[in-house]
């Protein structure tokens, strides 16, 4: 089925008795660039850096690549990986807390307590982005994302993950939701948030600087996406533990992009 | 190489007095953790010994008390140097309703071969005002630093506020266009509003932004400046700057339901 | 497919909301003074909003908030990241996303125009974002065009040739477009206009009027088509 069988979710990739080809077509379908899921218009922060020429040729870009997904890439990874989980697994493990009131049992309660988390879960994306221009793009991203996978793939957490945070979640949650409706592990949301945390600037920078497709995608091969992944992986935090890599930078970056009278990108 | 490895722990508590006025309740240093005051609710961190040294495992614990305001700083900046193993730096902080804190030391230099390891933690009530800065230098002059690895959480009510991890030493960050650029220091200071955590989306709060620097209106009822720079001076420059557009912010009529304690001439 | 057709009907919200109408054509055709001039001549009439795909930045929509022909607060501009047959064809997403804001905001409404960045010949409109298209040329690309068609061309709803008052400037016989224009297209409906001269705008207005009156007949009655 779709590996939340009893004994709980697939948290870390293929649980025993499971195909080695479990949640692999939703992985490829959700880390696809061609997505209809607004994320082309994104270049997360390379056009800017393209503008003031901090990106100017392929080693440039891949010192900003290695940076981002050491960074919004490690974050978005751990909270992509924590979105799934939750989406596996409603009993949300941060919200059985002393302090919480999630003492009901399993019934009404449910769908709140849901939303509860999410929106929990959300503001800790949202304490983890200083950049009031990166939450906007990053929210704007994960609403077009919820909007899209809830047409490609039904799925009650996304449903309430949409009800619970209106105005967007933010791209990462809302993508370890798609990757759970998708048939996705844990671990395969993890994987596409860190690949779509650079993709997304590599293409930007080929279109605006001209650059090698070839050469730009032998420098996407060589990121290290999967020890990233591995590592969040093998941390398994709580929420209020997961890593918060911050890139000066980035911010900057990003709002002085807001601030540009030729954009091309939304961000 | 077989110097004893330090650990220290040094405390500081306000309260009330009679008369309603701040008081340090408690002040206990811990060399070379060694604390001084030098006005009324203001203390100074005097460092005694060279460090923090790899091995050493340094914290202070900072209790800000209801109704009382405490401003700290420092004498001199922190050069954090190499050792056996790891050192560490922890801060926890606890800032009661109606308190107040200014943190506002000297940076942490990173030394050559250092290992360090920095947390801070900062628990604030709902109507708690937080000015925090705090500058990373990346090595003495002409120097490449060592490693770093710092986490500021900063929560709000119990609600994350602002939550950062910086590392400094590492070939995946170091140089990168999206971390640092070019810079050889990074800083940030936290100034947090008073207003409740109701509505935070809804909060119209323009960010802005300069060479090297942006202020950053948060999600929650906070501002992070943030700022890169060449030199310390070039920084604390910038971060001033930042800070000044925040309590400018502040003192507009339309800002003036939001408000900013503390007023920004006790800002440091 | 008739599947994508059966899905575009059954897209969320696809009853009871206003009718979507496409505007594309390459950059420099008119597309722009085209949606300024529907506005102005169906404004008084009709409920509308619009979004524009700029190429740069926000231009498109800035020249129709100067152009004081509509609520500024009704148009709102999409990035299409270099991409504009992207944003209107492959991932609609930020468009739909900007209708849809659109009609929360300021719903209901009769008519939404997607004004489409400028781009080539081969750029048209996906069924999941606009239910109908007007495609617009001007003559200065040739009398050619027509012939060598394209999915604009071929397709769209109407095709709108432009800039007729610079047609004996640039050697270009109407004659031949209308006569080509009419071959590729089966029966479907061209005007010719110069909207700079404020001629042929006002049966473009009522082509549109048209179709959003059929539009509105259609879907406030069960599911016919």
């Amino acid at each position: 089925m779709d590996g939340t069988a009893a004994g709980g979710p697939a948290v870390n990739g293929a649980a025993p008795g499971m195909p080695p080809t479990h949640g692999l077509a939703g992985l490829l379908l959700l880390a696809d660039s061609r997505l209809p899921a607004g994320g082309h218009a994104h270049s997360g922060g390379a056009e800017e850096a393209c503008r003031t020429g901090a990106i100017s040729g392929p080693e440039d870009l891949a010192r900003f690549l290695r940076g981002r997904l050491a960074t919004a890439g490690r974050v978005a990874a751990a909270l992509a990986w924590s979105a799934c989980v939750a989406a596996h697994d409603p009993k949300f493990p941060d919200m059985r807390r002393p302090n919480s009131h999630n003492t009901a049992p399993d019934g009404h309660a449910h769908a709140a307590d849901a939303a509860t988390a999410w929106r929990l879960l959300d503001a800790e994306a949202d304490a983890r982005i200083a950049s009031p221009a990166q939450r906007l793009a990053s929210r704007t991203q994960g609403r077009l994302l919820v909007r899209t996978a809830k047409r490609v793939w039904p799925s009650t957490a996304l449903g309430t993950l949409a009800g619970a945070v209106p105005d967007g979640a933010h791209h990462p949650i809302a993508l370890g939701a798609a990757a759970q409706a998708a048939g996705c592990t844990p671990a395969q949301a993890a994987m596409a948030a860190a690949y779509t945390s650079v993709t997304g600037a590599a293409t930007a920078a080929v279109r605006l600087l001209g650059l090698d497709p070839v050469t730009v995608h032998r420098v996407l091969a060589e990121l290290p996406l999967a020890d990233l992944t591995d590592s969040v992986i093998a941390e398994q935090h709580d929420w209020s533990a997961l890593p918060a890599h911050a890139a000066p930078a980035l911010d900057l970056l990003a709002e002085q992009h807001l601030r540009t009278e030729v954009r091309l990108f939304v961000s | 190489m077989t110097k004893a490895l330090v650990r220290a722990r040094a405390i500081l508590r306000t309260g009330l007095d009679d008369r309603g006025l701040t008081r340090i309740e408690t002040m206990r240093s811990d060399p070379p953790l060694t604390l001084r005051q030098t006005a009324p609710g203001e203390i100074h961190l005097v460092s005694t010994g060279a460090g923090p040294l790899g091995g050493d495992h340094l914290r202070l614990d900072i209790e800000v008390a209801e109704g009382t305001s405490l401003t700290v700083r420092s004498i001199a900046s922190t050069l954090v140097l190499p050792g056996t193993g790891r050192s560490l730096m922890e801060i926890h902080v606890d800032v009661a309703s109606g308190a107040t804190l200014v943190f506002a030391p000297e940076p942490t230099v990173l030394a050559a071969g250092c290992d360090h390891r920095m947390t801070t933690t900062i628990a604030l009530a709902p109507d708690a005002s937080l000015f925090w800065r705090e500058e990373i230098v990346f090595g003495r002059h002409g120097e490449r630093p060592g490693r770093c690895h710092s986490r500021f959480d900063a929560t709000v009510g119990g609600r994350p506020l602002l939550r950062q991890e910086f590392v400094v030493g590492d070939p995946e960050s170091d140089g990168s266009p999206a971390v640092f650029g070019t810079a050889r220091c990074v800083g940030s200071t936290l100034i947090t509003t008073e207003t409740p955590a109701d509505e935070p989306k809804s909060d119209p709060r323009e960010a802005e932004v300069a060479e090297g620097v942006a202020v950053l209106p948060l999600a929650g009822p906070g501002t992070l400046v943030s700022a890169l720079a060449a030199d310390a001076v070039e920084l604390r420059a910038r971060l001033s700057w930042g800070e000044s557009r925040v309590s400018i912010q502040a003192d507009s009529p339309a800002r003036a339901t939001v408000g900013l304690r503390p007023p920004a001439s006790r800002f440091p | 497919m008739s599947a994508n057709h059966d899905d575009h009907h059954d897209a969320p919200d696809g009853h009871g909301r206003a009718l979507r109408l496409g505007i594309g054509g390459p950059v420099g055709s008119g597309k722009t003074a085209l949606t300024a001039a529907l506005c102005r001549s169906l404004g008084p009439s009709l409920r509308l909003g619009v979004v524009t795909n700029d190429i740069y930045t926000t231009e498109d929509a800035d020249f129709l908030r100067r152009a004081g022909v509509i609520d500024p607060d009704r148009i709102m501009a999409v990035q299409t990241g270099c991409c504009p047959h992207t944003a209107i064809r492959d991932d609609i997403a930020a468009n739909v996303d900007a209708v849809e804001t659109l009609e929360e905001r300021f719903g209901p409404l009769d008519l939404v125009i997607v004004e489409s960045g400028g781009d080539n010949l081969t750029a048209t409109f996906s069924r999941g974002l606009a239910d109908r298209q007007i495609f617009v040329l001007d003559v200065s690309g040739g009398d050619k065009v027509p012939r060598k068609g394209g999915p604009g061309v071929t397709s769209a709803d109407l095709l709108v040739v432009n800039k007729t008052d610079l047609a004996p400037m640039v050697g270009a016989d109407l004659t031949v477009m209308s006569r080509d224009a009419a071959a590729v297209r089966e029966g479907k409906p061209v005007l010719f206009t110069s909207i700079r001269e404020d001629r042929g705008a006002h049966s473009v207005a009522e082509w549109v009027a048209g179709i959003v009156e059929s539009w509105r007949h259609q879907h406030s009655h069960s599911h016919l088509s």
